[in-house]
């Protein structure tokens, strides 16, 4: 469960990749741990390190001078594909990302981030190309992430209004999670399994293998 | 008259518990498969709220991710691993889950034994901690992966939180060659629509192509659904599927075996109903497909040449492609057949079934593993393994020189110490060939199973279509 969501300022951490899937974001090696924090040192651990631990040179983008306290990652088109793995919104915002901004997201990572307080917001193709833009022009540009009226607010007074879905909005800016949704439909879900018999006993056998 | 739906539809309309204005649809879950990795966040958040498994019944867990593939009786050597494994152990003694751990004879890739045991069935909601939860879409079952917070809420409450995904045909026309599988459908589709074309959708795969492949065919290209995107892919199920289900472990009997049957006739997508999106491909004129690149929707027929980024008239895809290369150590126009390889791995919930084994042992059956290539041969299943050695397969992939080992997912994912150096190449009938997916710095080239045992007896990516005989390697099995 994450803190309420709340509106806040940032620069922009700029990753023109395309396609970045989530083996990047966190290598499955970063898997083995049984809980939820501390991932913030395997992210992008490959784009980021050699194998003796050294940075790489030139620095990945997360290491370059001035992008320590960032919270707003700009990825290239399709972020996020491949694993379910939620340790890759886990390893993001344990590094403090809370919002990442693309053309598109992979369906379970955008699910995964969701209920991690980390907001992906898509941006029509040309406000994509024009963020990289501004990013590249003036690096230490602001933007501001609204969540309760759907604005990122840039320089300029300009305002890149965003779509989210209705009930992640409220899960997120609530800092609630749809466990305790699902848990208050309960009387429902007891009338649907009282009226659908279970398709399959997983303690039973019917024969022998 | 009801309006025609499709597969997905009935499914969907099916196990639709609640739906409120402004939230997201209350679907209910037939059947949660449980692993080592995604799970024991998910248990610790039940503990935390003082909650209890709500339908054990419908649960089941194996070990399969960090796994060693060495001998069972050797000591698990990694710390971490061993302490997740345990972990995953404790969790169902104490939530009652019944859980197939390595040493049980029906431990497994989590994709392997669902259909092995007949837990995977026509009609069924099913999901997992595993984005190739899509495997299951071969019988018919609506069947994706899931996170880990997801994971935690079926636990407690059988449910998910769904927004409808649109959905999306991929029809399949005409015939195989010899020597080109469903392998090669499914990275054929990937690389024309990328590997973002079906967000937010459910693929249906149709066709007489489609029609015409095995159940363990079918469940390969279903597989690799989330490999273009999809959240999940859809077969209809028809006799074949039936037959493969029949007598399984949790397969109904009797009486509820008829009345199961006569329920899964009615899933087949009605006349008349449409989708959202759809595709044609040809199978009749697909060659046998490998990667280049470091998506799965980096691939080419294998008599191509590897594309140029400056053919590409995007600069996003110019800088990919161009990124892609550089890593793979690869040159614009050069032949894929030729390319060396140091690795091969035959194995995964893609292509580690008991058909892959007997195509690559078919290949391998009398030859020898080319010199200095290491060729790791990992059964998707402990039944697996066995039938193998039933059948002699282990000893044709021993007497080649091919390593034979224990079931697991091993380098797909290369969590459990199977990985490549860095800079080596693989030529794996695995799903992803992401950066360093395979070992930190490797490289893969995704292909069949067929194109993969070919490729190790030449030490170079081979066409398996050169092989005397292939005309009479067909795939056999998996019923």
């Amino acid at each position: 469960m994450a803190d309420p969501f709340q509106t806040f300022t940032s620069r922009l951490i700029p990753l023109p990749a395309e396609n970045v899937d989530t083996d990047q974001i966190i290598p499955a090696r970063y898997l083995k741990t049984t809980a939820k924090a501390g991932l913030a040192e395997g992210l992008f651990r490959d784009w980021r390190f050699a194998e003796d631990g050294s940075l790489l040179q030139p620095p990945f983008v997360l290491d370059q001078p001035g992008m320590a306290g960032r919270q707003i990652l700009l990825a290239g088109n399709n972020f996020g594909g491949g694993s379910s793995r939620e340790h890759a919104p886990w390893a993001l915002t344990s590094w403090g990302i809370r919002a990442i901004l693309s053309t598109s997201f992979a369906d379970i990572f955008r699910s995964n981030a969701l209920k991690n307080g980390l907001l992906p917001i898509v941006v029509e193709p040309e406000r994509h190309r024009q963020l990289f833009e501004l990013a590249a022009a003036n690096p230490d540009a602001q933007a501001t992430v609204n969540l309760e009226s759907q604005v990122v607010h840039l320089p300029g007074d300009e305002d890149l209004p965003f779509e989210v879905d209705p009930f992640a909005k409220v899960m997120l800016l609530a800092g609630t999670d749809e466990l305790g949704y699902l848990l208050r439909r309960e009387g429902e879900i007891g009338a649907w399994e009282a009226a659908h018999p279970a398709r399959v006993d997983t303690t039973a056998r019917a024969t022998p293998s | 008259m009801t309006r025609p739906r499709t597969l997905f539809e009935k499914i969907w309309d099916d196990h639709v518990v609640a739906e409120e204005p402004g939230a997201p649809t209350v679907l209910a879950v037939d059947l949660h498969l449980i692993h080592e990795v995604t799970s024991p966040q998910a248990f610790t958040g039940l503990r935390n709220r003082g909650l209890s498994v709500r339908r054990p019944g419908q649960t089941v867990a194996t070990a399969d991710h960090s796994v060693p593939t060495h001998p069972r009786n050797l000591p698990i050597l990694d710390a971490m691993a061993a302490t997740q494994l345990a972990q995953l152990d404790t969790n169902c003694l104490e939530f009652g889950i019944p859980i197939h751990g390595m040493g049980s004879p029906d431990q497994g890739i989590v994709h392997v034994i669902g259909p092995q045991l007949g837990l995977t069935q026509p009609g069924m909601t099913i999901v997992c901690g595993d984005s190739h939860t899509s495997t299951h879409g071969a019988f018919g079952a609506l069947a994706f992966g899931i996170g880990t917070s997801e994971v935690e809420m079926v636990l407690a409450t059988q449910c998910l939180l769904q927004r409808r995904p649109h959905t999306y045909e991929v029809r399949v026309d005409g015939r195989l060659a010899p020597g080109v599988s469903a392998k090669d459908i499914i990275l054929a589709l990937i690389a024309r629509i990328g590997v973002g074309g079906g967000t937010g959708h459910v693929f249906e795969y149709r066709g007489e192509a489609i029609r015409a492949l095995t159940m363990e065919q079918r469940m390969t290209i279903c597989n690799m659904s989330i490999e273009g995107g999809a959240r999940a892919g859809l077969i209809a199920p028809d006799d074949a599927t039936f037959q493969y289900l029949e007598g399984r472990p949790h397969a109904p009997q009797g009486a509820a075996w008829i009345e199961a049957v006569s329920r899964w006739r009615t899933l087949p997508s009605d006349d008349g109903a449409t989708f959202d999106r759809s595709i044609t491909i040809d199978a009749s004129a697909l060659e046998p497909m490998v990667t280049y690149g470091t998506n799965p929707g980096m691939g080419i027929p294998i008599t191509s040449v590897v594309p140029s980024p400056d053919a590409q008239a995007d600069p996003g895809q110019r800088r990919a492609l161009e990124r892609a290369l550089e890593y793979m150590d690869l040159q614009p126009g050069q032949t894929i057949l030729g390319q060396k390889i140091d690795v091969v791995f035959i194995g995964s919930c893609t292509n580690g079934r008991i058909s892959d084994l007997r195509l690559a042992a078919s290949v391998l059956r009398d030859r020898r593993v080319a010199d200095g290539v290491r060729v790791m041969v990992v059964p998707g299943s402990d039944e697996v393994k066995r039938e193998a050695e039933r059948e002699g397969l282990a000893e044709v992939f021993r007497a080649a020189g091919a390593e034979w080992r224990e079931a697991g997912c091993s380098m797909c994912i290369a969590m459990n110490g199977d990985q490549l150096a860095p800079g080596q190449y693989a030529i794996s009938t695995s799903n992803r060939n992401f950066e360093g997916r395979q070992g930190k710095g490797g490289r893969t080239f995704l292909a069949s199973p067929l194109t993969a045992a070919a490729s190790a007896i030449a030490g170079v990516i081979s066409d398996p279509r050169r092989l005397p005989g292939i005309e009479a390697i067909a795939p056999v099995g998996g019923r």
